[in-house]
């Protein structure tokens, strides 16, 4: 016979058998290592571009190419000017609120397992949660980087204004995608586009952005997986770019 | 001992849809009004309810009137209903639909958005307004949440044993907190019985838990008449296998969205017995065409025929049934869209009940009134689908207002000591006395009898000896006791009244099965197949000679002179087809 | 046929038997039958047994929301969860849910749920109808009638970690009533703005979507998707949306009356 007592309990207490913990972990590796690298990235600022035999892949770390557009002359981590917006929006989306939360906060650290005692829960009602209100603001901005990721991914296509493809392309074209995916499937969006109206069918233009809800609804519906998805393909990509642009080997690719 | 007591004027006995209604009413009505039952609020039978509400709204198709929907009923119910009530339903249900949406319930759309209406069973047009499959859950929870914000006191898991009488008049009830086991008592100008069915008589049933035929008992009890009691309605649709979930209903619904039935060589066996309706005839004779299929050897593995939908569109299988869809995936492995179902009769509905005046509700016990399931007259022999959700809301509305117009003409009521001392005894000797018998275990004799000798197929052999076998449990029944004494949700003291209720309930179906000499709707006996054109004209009535023994009574059918052209009509068409 | 069917087989149930002030794990060993749902089990271990074992269940059909237990540690509807669902090599653990007052073994006090439902405003229609009946169209009656699936069967309430571990049933309504809420303000006849509820009295900001409520539902509804979310965003719109403020557009809700003073 064991006993147990049916209110609050320490941390970690449960009746659950499975593997409950493995995920918070999971979370906490992946996350602690993509910012790890990330920083590396930007401390480092250097091979973020492929331009050998009049290629133009850039890493979308570094996009748009703020050094060159505005020909910066010190080095400086500029990226950051950019990178702000992309994790801002990743770190107010829903999405990585709740695997934060759980795995970072633990709380809970997951579905029926008691989490820290706190003196006083807060929730999202005070500084800095409730910060992520302003999801919306961030996901404007990160879309506008998106635009420049995809303006980079068709100018990859032309090697000294030949039209080409490389595995570097296919690669950044993956990688935009996923950004994409991860980007317009946001709550947020979901909202503004249709979710906000109560009446789908009151005018042509309720309608119209009825419709709009839907997809955007679809893309939603996954938004975890685009999440992650997109968090390694932006990672790879970069990495490749690195690797490429450092002289480890080249893009192959074919120019017609 | 001081017990808690409330005084109300109207008191509502159960939460299913009628008795919400009725508290609804009465409460606008600008009555004092309480409102009991036995299991939490808004979990009452009425939320398994899927198919769909039955009114003559015209959304679909225009033709619909309701004269029409007073046809089809009379025809289903095999021209035994009383027709006042067949023709109030009618009449009314449109308006008692409406006005559910205007409470903020949610029904699926027409194109001109406008409520859709779906095909059913016995309905000339498509009648029945629906949200997906689960309309039984919609029509509670709107009226849940009008209740709440209502002037209305809610007992929840409060089980009522007994009716208390002054005199002639029924003045109010005593029972017990479930989860306390606290004893309390309420007095009434008017009371209300909507406690439902007795599904739970029958092993294979497809009723909730509640469905004892509490009503029906403490209502015969305290002197009223019931009515029209032999005839049950076995779906002919309930899950047949795993043996856990056997009896688990199938919605009509799949019927009605374009499902097949069809028997283990293959063929669509509906074509022999009603090849007008096909799957979509009545119940009793569907569910009576199944039973015969496996009897004559062909059955599926599990015995039932297959109910097929695999034909239709999978996303549409699972836009309008998906709690089927769930309910099979989950419960059986099978998947709907894909593979067909096995299906097979089970107890469904009670279209008997208690003898009621069709305007108020009022039996003829002054200060009694019964609504919904618990009544009986609407759906005479055989109840079409659909017509049960109309049934509650229609009704239920005039019980409330019928209570509350009759204890605006009362003073207050007390309940007699010596009344309420005899109610208090007998809860204290179902915990506490000296008896010996198991309610676990009678209840599963219980089941077995009725199962065996007063099912869906009936004879005289059979009924005889089921009947003497109840009548041996009638001793039993005094020696009840619960296994455990304690007081706080206690199972066993909860089943000791229920099944007693049940004894009651199953003594007056079989002996009004067993003078019944014809077969009917929800009603089929081996020994007498045919109509018979005395039985076509009367209802059994039953009401108490002291303890079991009963007076059953046949009862010319209630009609109405202005009604006849229409029922005439109905039944020269019929012959003509 | 593919209904495949593991034999019943012997298995054990530790079912916690106690009341408010004590209890413990009871284990009970029972011969099951194939596709037994643990419902099954209980009620058969009531039967022959324990027959003071007090457990709450209704329909047996998954349609009332009366049988929620955590079965092995999580929230589930016991007539819905089939026993060779559940590993077979290990006692079933039955427990009451933990986030009410226990009554007795499985039964639990969830009557605070229905405080929390009164407090809110039912479906009141919009002042400016036309005469006749409602036009609703399908599309927002699809998006209505996911959230009216819900079967009040409180297992989001009893997972969700702010009424679970944080205890504040004073301040938060619970998942089930964010689902509730939705339902009435996305209702395109509803006439009332009911933001002021959901972000103070409900305590929509206290929800940190860790989404377990949807983890458990029965009814599969995309609690915190579809009405948590939403809500937040609907909140954000009226309160902390600078844009919105400047152009003084985040009061304009077409048709809708802020409910007067206290309901
Ligand atoms: C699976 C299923 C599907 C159905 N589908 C349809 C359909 O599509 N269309 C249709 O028209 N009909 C349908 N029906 C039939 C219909 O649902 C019922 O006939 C109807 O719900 C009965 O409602 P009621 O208000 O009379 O009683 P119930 O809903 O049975 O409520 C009885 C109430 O009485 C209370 N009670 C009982 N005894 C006591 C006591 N002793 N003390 C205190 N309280 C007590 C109970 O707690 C409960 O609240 C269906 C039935 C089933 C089982
Ligand atoms: S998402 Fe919010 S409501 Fe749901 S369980 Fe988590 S904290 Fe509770
Ligand atoms: S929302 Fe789902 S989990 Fe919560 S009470 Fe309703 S049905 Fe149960
Ligand atoms: S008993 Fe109704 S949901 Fe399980």
């Amino acid at each position: 016979m064991t006993t147990v007592a049916p209110s609050p309990r320490r941390l970690g207490a449960t009746m659950r058998r499975d593997k409950w913990w493995v995920q918070p972990v999971a979370i906490v590796t992946a996350l602690t290592l993509f910012g790890i690298y990330s920083i590396v990235r930007i401390v480092l600022s250097k091979y973020y571009a492929i331009t050998a035999g009049g290629a133009h892949l850039q890493s979308p770390f570094f996009s748009p190419d703020l050094p060159g557009i505005f020909s910066f002359k010190e080095f400086r981590p500029w990226a950051v000017l950019v990178l702000w917006a992309p994790l801002g929006m990743r770190s107010t989306c829903y999405y990585y609120r709740k695997s934060y939360y759980r795995s970072f906060f633990l709380a809970p650290p997951s579905c029926a397992v008691a989490g820290v005692a706190r003196r006083k829960y807060t929730g999202e009602t005070r500084f800095p949660f409730v910060l992520n209100n302003l999801h919306r603001f961030f996901f404007y901005a990160a879309a506008l980087v998106v635009v420049f990721l995809w303006i980079d991914t068709v100018r990859g296509f032309f090697y000294h204004g030949d039209f080409g493809i490389g595995l570097g392309n296919v690669i950044m074209l993956v990688n935009v995608v996923c950004l994409s995916g991860f980007t317009f499937g946001c709550n947020s969006w979901r909202h503004i586009i249709g979710g906000k109206m109560n009446c789908f069918d009151c005018s042509a233009v309720a309608r119209t952005r009825h419709k709009a809800w839907q997809k955007v609804s679809i893309l939603n519906g996954k938004h975890m997986q685009w999440a992650w998805i997109s968090m390694f393909t932006v990672g790879l990509t970069d990495l490749y770019i690195w690797l490429v642009s450092s002289g480890a080997f080249h893009d192959p690719h074919h120019v017609f | 001992m001081a017990i808690e007591h409330h005084d109300f004027d109207v008191l509502v006995l159960g939460s299913g849809g009628s008795g919400l209604r009725a508290a609804v009413a009465a409460a606008e009505a600008g009555a004092k009004t309480g409102l009991v039952c036995k299991s939490l609020l808004g979990k009452a039978h009425t939320v398994m309810a899927e198919g769909g509400l039955a009114a003559s709204l015209g959304n679909v198709d225009p033709r619909d009137n309701w004269e029409t929907h007073f046809q089809d009923t009379m025809f289903g119910g095999k021209y035994l209903n009383n027709w006042r009530m067949a023709e109030l339903h009618a009449k009314e249900a449109p308006d008692r639909a409406r006005e559910l949406e205007h409470w903020g319930a949610v029904f699926d759309r027409t194109p001109d958005r406008k409520m859709s209406q779906r095909a059913f069973g016995g309905h000339t047009y498509k009648r029945l307004v629906h949200i997906g499959d689960r309309t039984g859950l919609e029509m509670i929870r709107t009226m849940q949440d009008k209740a709440v914000h209502s002037d209305i006191d809610i007992f929840m898991e409060t089980t009522i044993t007994r009716l208390i009488k002054d005199g002639d008049r029924v003045v109010g009830c005593f029972g017990y907190r479930r989860a306390s086991g606290e004893q309390i008592s309420f007095s009434s100008k008017a009371l209300v019985v909507a406690t439902g069915g007795s599904g739970r008589i029958y092993k294979i049933t497809s009723n909730s838990q509640d469905c004892t035929g509490d009503g029906y008992a403490l209502a015969y009890e305290a002197g009223a008449e019931l009515v029209d009691m032999e005839f049950i309605q076995f779906h002919p649709t309930g899950m047949v296998y795993p043996p856990g979930v056997a009896g688990l209903l199938v919605t009509e619904a799949v019927r009605g969205e374009g499902g097949i039935l069809r028997n283990a060589l293959g063929e669509r066996f509906m074509e022999k017995y009603d090849p007008k309706r096909m799957e979509l005839s009545t119940r009793d004779v569907v569910a009576r065409s199944i039973y015969t299929e496996v009897k004559e050897g062909r059955g599926t593995p599990h015995g039932g025929a297959y109910l097929d939908v695999s034909h239709l569109d999978s996303d549409y299988v699972r836009r309008k049934l998906p709690s089927m869809y769930d309910q099979f995936l989950e419960l059986a492995g099978v998947d709907i869209t894909k593979e067909p179902m096995q299906v097979g009769p089970t107890c469904h509905y009670f279209m008997g009940g208690i003898k009621v005046d069709p305007d108020t509700g009022e039996t003829r016990v002054p200060g009694l009134y019964a609504t919904g399931e618990a009544s009986g007259g609407m759906n005479g022999a055989n109840r079409l689908g659909g017509n049960s959700l109309g049934d509650l809301l229609v009704f239920g509305r005039r019980a409330g207002i019928g209570a509350a117009a009759d204890a605006n003409k009362l003073s207050a009521v007390a309940l007699p000591a010596e009344e309420l001392t005899a109610a208090q005894g007998e809860v204290d000797t179902y915990l506490n006395g000296s008896g010996t018998e198991n309610p676990f275990q009678m209840h599963k004799d219980l089941q077995k009898i009725m199962g065996d000798g007063a099912g869906i197929f009936r004879d005289k052999e059979g009924l005889t000896e089921a009947i003497s076998l109840l009548e041996s449990l009638e001793s039993r029944v005094d020696k009840l006791k619960s296994p455990s004494p304690r007081l706080e949700y206690n199972p066993g003291w909860q089943l000791c009244r229920e099944v007693k209720n049940m004894l009651t309930v199953s003594l007056m179906i079989a002996r009004g099965a067993l003078m019944r000499e014809e077969s009917r709707g929800g009603h089929s006996r081996l020994d007498f197949t045919a109509y018979s054109d005395y039985w076509a004209e009367n209802n059994i009535v039953v009401h108490s000679k002291g303890g079991y023994d009963m007076q059953l009574t046949p009862t010319p059918v209630f009609k109405r002179d202005e009604l006849s052209e229409l029922v005439e009509a109905r039944k020269e068409s019929e012959k003509a087809s | 046929m593919s209904e495949t069917m593991a034999a019943g087989g012997t298995r054990t149930l530790q079912i916690w038997r106690g009341d408010l002030t004590s209890g413990q794990l009871v284990d009970y060993t029972l011969e099951t039958e194939p596709g037994m749902v643990v419902l099954d089990a209980v009620l058969e271990i009531q039967r022959s047994q324990a027959p003071d074992l007090a457990v709450r269940w209704n329909c047996k059909a998954a349609k009332c929301g009366s049988c929620s237990a955590e079965v092995n540690g999580k929230p589930r509807l016991m007539c819905k969860t089939r026993l060779d669902h559940l590993p077979a090599d290990e006692p079933i653990t039955v427990e009451p849910m933990r986030a009410f007052p226990i009554i007795q073994d499985l039964v639990t006090d969830v009557s605070w749920n229905y405080e929390v439902n009164k407090k809110i405003i039912p479906f009141t229609p919009r002042e400016d109808l036309p005469e006749g009946d409602y036009l609703i169209d399908q599309a927002d009656t699809d998006r209505m009638s996911e959230f009216r699936k819900c079967i009040e069967c409180f297992m989001c309430q009893d997972v969700c970690h702010i009424l679970r571990d944080q205890r504040m049933h004073n301040k938060y309504y619970g998942p089930r009533f964010m689902v509730r809420l939705a339902s009435l303000d996305m209702h395109p006849l509803d006439g009332i703005d009911r933001i002021d509820q959901i972000a103070d009295e409900a305590g929509i900001g206290l929800c940190n979507i860790t989404k377990c409520c949807t983890e458990v539902c029965p009814e599969g509804i995309h609690i915190t998707d579809n009405a948590i979310i939403p809500l937040k965003e609907r909140v954000v719109d009226a309160r902390h949306d600078p844009i919105l403020k400047i152009f003084k557009r985040n009061n304009t809700r077409p048709g809708k009356k802020k409910p007067e003073a206290s309901a």
